[in-house]
């Protein structure tokens, strides 16, 4: 007796849910590694996982075991020049043939990291854990403009256009059997009497039976084959559905000032910026605006990778984002975030503008705005009309001071924390 | 077509491909041949699985289903992460000891290696668990499944209803003492998934009202006499998770019957540990004889024989102990040895035969080879059963290594003075008693601070390893009084441990 199963089909995730608690028990190495990583890796990889590795002594589960020392016999196969009584000097570190072989692993030094590969997956989760988007509700509660038609079964009147062939077929099928089984049904008892009657030879009642069924048949034939009652349309509810594409403006100083690693950092910030908004959203676009004394809209390469020169006027770019934005991203339709990287450098008679300009025309539009400024040396006017703003807009706007690399990471998590909710 | 190629029968398969057709035919035809040597086995349950199913085997020790535990999860990733690099090749098969004897078939196998797992872990892995007296000992075959159920659901019960972290904390400190939850000489209850469910309301009030027994808070003033002072445990008690279950002065009861579940699994995982060589060298064996017969008889191809060759050989490899690649000896290689071995002291006798197995020198080989699959285990099989001729193959040899002494020692070899003492040494090797500490508990104290007292006997004037204190302090988790364990050689104390650590004498006089 005996059985044979195909088990192939099964799940093959058995071991999440150890895993899981596996990841959150180490939640702490994880998080460093994964932290570590954002702020070492090249700008263009940062969706791939991660190798995470714990110290074997965090992870190991103890048990008595012999430590060194004393005396062991130990018994070994394959031997080739020794003959009983050889004293052979005792091997230094882990060559073979040396003391306690069966022991290796339990003599706790010189032991491995333990080293495992984080998915893309939770390297993301990871690295967003406790982040949130600011603002997310008001935009759901308040912008419910998009409809999405769904499927919501079948109903008995529509339009033409939605007929569902295969529904109706069935419901002329369905109201054929019903009204034809008693005819049927008669006509089966008919047929066997006429049988009967037959093999009697009689005649008469032969002829009888013959018009009856005839009868019966034309009946059954008067049956319509498609009624108006068996017409099926498809049917679909509208449904509203909160507003779920975002789009992105980065702005960027290209003046000359700027050079190319302040560049690099602003652009790691930007990328943290879209993965993160990539999750929230079922679309994320993204706008580049660069400027110097002038605000142009352009491609991602000439973005990051062209140089110009001149003064700065950030203005500029500001009146241009607005423009596009009436232009192209209605605010009733799309959750609009803007994040500004420069090195702070700006025209001084500029920046009341700037401030102004947020205040009254782009802050009542946007999601959140986030400025980072990129400098090591002292904060300059811009700065100082943006710390007024973020006063009186606490949940739409925020900024922050980033003076290396190491900072990126920690900035973007303090933006984007969650906070407890007043 | 002449005579004898019509005698011939036509091979079962011709292609590397597998069917669930061909398995059935394979198993059935593998079924026939076992019976005619005489297997006796519980029923086969074959189950195909994908790779990624067979990690998940291995991080639950191929049970079918189990509790959750944080560790399975780090062995998961461990075994996911050595297979993704190619460190690590996955097993062809996992088989377990229950009834049915459930065996798992690797979807990617070529219908000869679904063949060999065939013989190798249904007919023999199978017919060892059911006819090795160690598993009818320790192990139920019949309701392994059943208990591990209810453990799941009880161990996920607690979960909810005492925290996800509380029960882990608790499963961690079991764990670290599952070797130690084990009744070495006596033999115990047999697992019982039905009698658990009707008598665990039964034994938490029963385990209470005797701890409470124990453990009374009005000690009777006149009591109080260190003369007459009770010794309680009246016997050592080597079985730790035993003693703590049924003892422990704060645990909850939820918490005892999780003890009791980890003790269980323990006890069942047991023989396992103590049979590795036999288990291992009896299913080679079976698997070459099955398969060998096979292809005497015409059913299966050359092609076939050769793959199955390769594999077989590079399973039963023996490194020699100065290879790079050398990891101990090889309990595959060792068990097929010996068998294999005893085989052909039955069939063709030599005159060292005679003179040192003569009871089995000529004798019938059927006989032979399943008494030494009943009634041993992995020590006393190698004590009976390794004969000079393995011993030669082996080319086996003894090191002695003593920290007194600044050299090793080569205390004997394959010749005719050293063969007792490498096959002794060899056995003892695989004596549980001598690969772990030997401890257990020898004092509570009733009437003081409930403190609890461990003795490690030293083997060979080993001491105990770095780890000691981080279990030490799991048993502290379970008893949760002081836990003092002392070490001894030769009737003397060389080391003593404790837990909670003592603080730094604060203002002493």
């Amino acid at each position: 007796m005996s059985f044979l199963i195909d088990r192939r089909g099964n799940a093959k995730h058995k071991n999440m849910v150890n895993r899981r608690r596996f990841m959150a028990r180490y939640k702490r190495h994880i998080q460093r590694a994964v932290e570590q990583a954002v702020s070492q890796r090249s700008i263009t990889d940062m969706e791939r996982g991660e190798e995470v590795s714990i110290p074997a002594g965090d992870v190991s589960e103890p048990i008595f075991h012999h430590g060194s020392g004393g005396r062991r016999t130990v018994v070994h196969p394959g031997n080739e020049e020794f003959v009983s009584g050889d004293r052979v000097p005792r091997p230094q570190g882990g060559a073979s043939g040396g003391s306690g072989q069966g022991q290796a692993s339990d003599q706790g030094e010189g032991e491995d990291d333990f080293v495992f590969q984080l998915s893309s997956e939770e390297f993301i989760n990871c690295l967003f854990d406790d982040l949130e988007l600011p603002n997310m509700t008001k935009r759901h509660l308040k912008g419910t403009h998009s409809i999405k038609y769904e499927h919501a079964g079948f109903s008995a009147d529509g339009v033409p256009a939605k007929l569902s062939v295969a529904r109706t077929m069935k419901a002329s099928k369905m109201r054929r059997i019903a009204l034809n089984a008693g005819r049927k049904r008669t006509r089966r008892d008919l047929l066997a009497e006429l049988e009967q009657a037959q093999q009697q030879g009689d005649e008469l009642n032969c002829r009888r039976l013959q018009l009856a069924i005839e009868e019966v048949e034309k009946g059954i034939s008067k049956v319509a084959f498609l009624d108006d009652t068996d017409l099926r349309y498809k049917l679909h509810v509208e449904k509203p559905v909160p507003t779920s594409q975002a789009v992105m403006f980065c702005l960027m100083d290209v003046s000359g000032s700027m050079d190319q690693a302040t560049k690099d950092m602003a652009k790691r910030f930007y990328l943290l910026l879209y993965m993160f908004l990539k999750r929230h959203y079922e679309r994320t676009e993204l706008v580049f605006i660069r400027h110097h004394t002038q605000a142009k809209e352009v491609d991602e390469q000439e973005f990051f990778y062209s140089r110009e020169t001149g003064g700065t006027v950030v203005s500029s770019a500001l009146h241009l984002m607005q423009e596009i934005i009436e232009a192209r991203y209605s605010p009733d339709e799309w959750n609009i975030y803007g994040a500004q990287a420069s090195d702070g450098d700006n025209w001084n008679a500029d920046s009341p503008k700037c401030s102004q300009l947020l205040r009254e025309a782009l802050l009542p539009q946007l999601q959140y705005y986030a400025y980072v400024e990129i400098t090591r040396n002292q904060h300059q006017a811009l700065w100082e009309e943006y710390s007024s703003l973020q006063a009186e807009f606490p949940h739409t706007f925020a900024q922050q001071h980033i003076r290396g690399v190491g900072d990126i990471f920690p900035v973007f998590r303090d933006l984007f924390a969650k906070k407890a909710v007043a | 077509m002449s005579a004898q190629a019509q005698s011939k029968r036509q091979p079962l398969s011709t292609s590397s491909e597998w069917t669930f057709e061909l398995i059935e035919t394979y198993e059935r035809e593998i079924g026939f041949l076992a019976e005619e040597y005489g297997l006796d086995t519980y029923a086969n349950q074959i189950e195909v699985i994908r790779s990624e199913q067979m990690l998940d085997a291995y991080a639950s020790t191929g049970m079918p289903i189990g509790y959750h535990h944080w560790s399975y999860g780090k062995h998961f990733v461990e075994a996911e992460q050595n297979y993704q690099r190619g460190h690590m090749g996955l097993a062809y098969e996992i088989v377990i000891n229950s009834d049915p004897c459930i065996a798992y078939l690797m979807e990617e196998n070529t219908m000869t290696m679904q063949a060999l797992v065939i013989a190798h872990a249904c007919f023999g892995h199978n017919s060892f668990f059911k006819g090795n007296y160690m598993f009818r000992t320790w192990t139920d075959a019949g309701s392994i499944v059943d208990y591990l159920v209810f453990a799941r659901q009880y161990i996920a019960r607690c979960e909810e209803q005492h925290g996800v972290e509380a029960v882990e904390e608790l499963l961690d400190s079991c764990h670290a003492l599952m070797n130690y939850g084990v009744d070495r000489y006596r033999r115990p209850y047999p697992v019982s998934a039905d009698e658990e469910r009707q008598r665990q309301a039964e034994r938490e009030e029963y385990i209470q009202r005797n701890l409470n027994d124990l453990w009374r808070t009005l000690p009777k003033a006149a009591e109080v006499d260190t003369a007459t002072e009770q010794v309680f445990p009246a016997e050592p008690e080597e079985n730790l998770l035993y003693f703590i279950e049924k003892n422990a002065p704060l645990l909850e009861s939820w918490q005892r019957e999780i003890v009791r579940i980890v003790r269980k699994m323990a006890q069942y995982f047991y023989p396992q540990r103590q049979t590795q060589v036999m288990n291992e060298g009896w299913a080679s064996f079976w698997h070459y004889t099955l398969l060998s017969t096979l292809y005497d008889r015409g059913m299966v191809t050359d092609g076939f024989m050769m793959e199955f060759l390769a594999s077989h050989t590079s399973v039963l490899t023996q490194l020699p102990f100065n290879h790079p690649a050398y990891n101990g000896i090889n309990p595959y290689a060792l068990g097929f040895a010996v068998y294999s071995d005893l085989r052909r002291m039955c069939e063709a006798p030599t005159d060292e035969d005679r003179e040192w197995f003569p009871d089995i020198a000529g004798g019938n080989w059927h006989e032979v080879l399943h008494c030494a699959m009943r009634d041993f285990k992995d020590e006393s099989f190698v004590l009976q059963f390794l004969s000079p001729k393995v011993m030669r193959d082996l080319k086996l040899f003894s090191v002695v290594d003593d920290d007194s002494d600044d050299a090793l020692l080569v205390s004997a070899i394959h010749n005719d003075g050293g063969y007792r003492e490498v096959r002794a040494l060899l056995a003892s090797q695989y004596n549980m008693g001598d690969k772990e500490p030997n401890i257990q508990v020898v004092k509570v104290d009733l009437n003081g601070d409930r403190s609890l007292t461990l003795h490690h006997n030293q083997f060979e004037r080993r001491p105990m390893g770095a780890s000691t204190d981080e279990v030490l302090k799991h048993v502290h988790r379970l008893w949760k009084f002081p836990v003092y364990l002392d070490s001894y050689w030769q009737g003397q104390v060389t080391e003593s441990y404790q837990m909670p650590k003592a603080q730094e004498p604060a203002g002493s006089s």
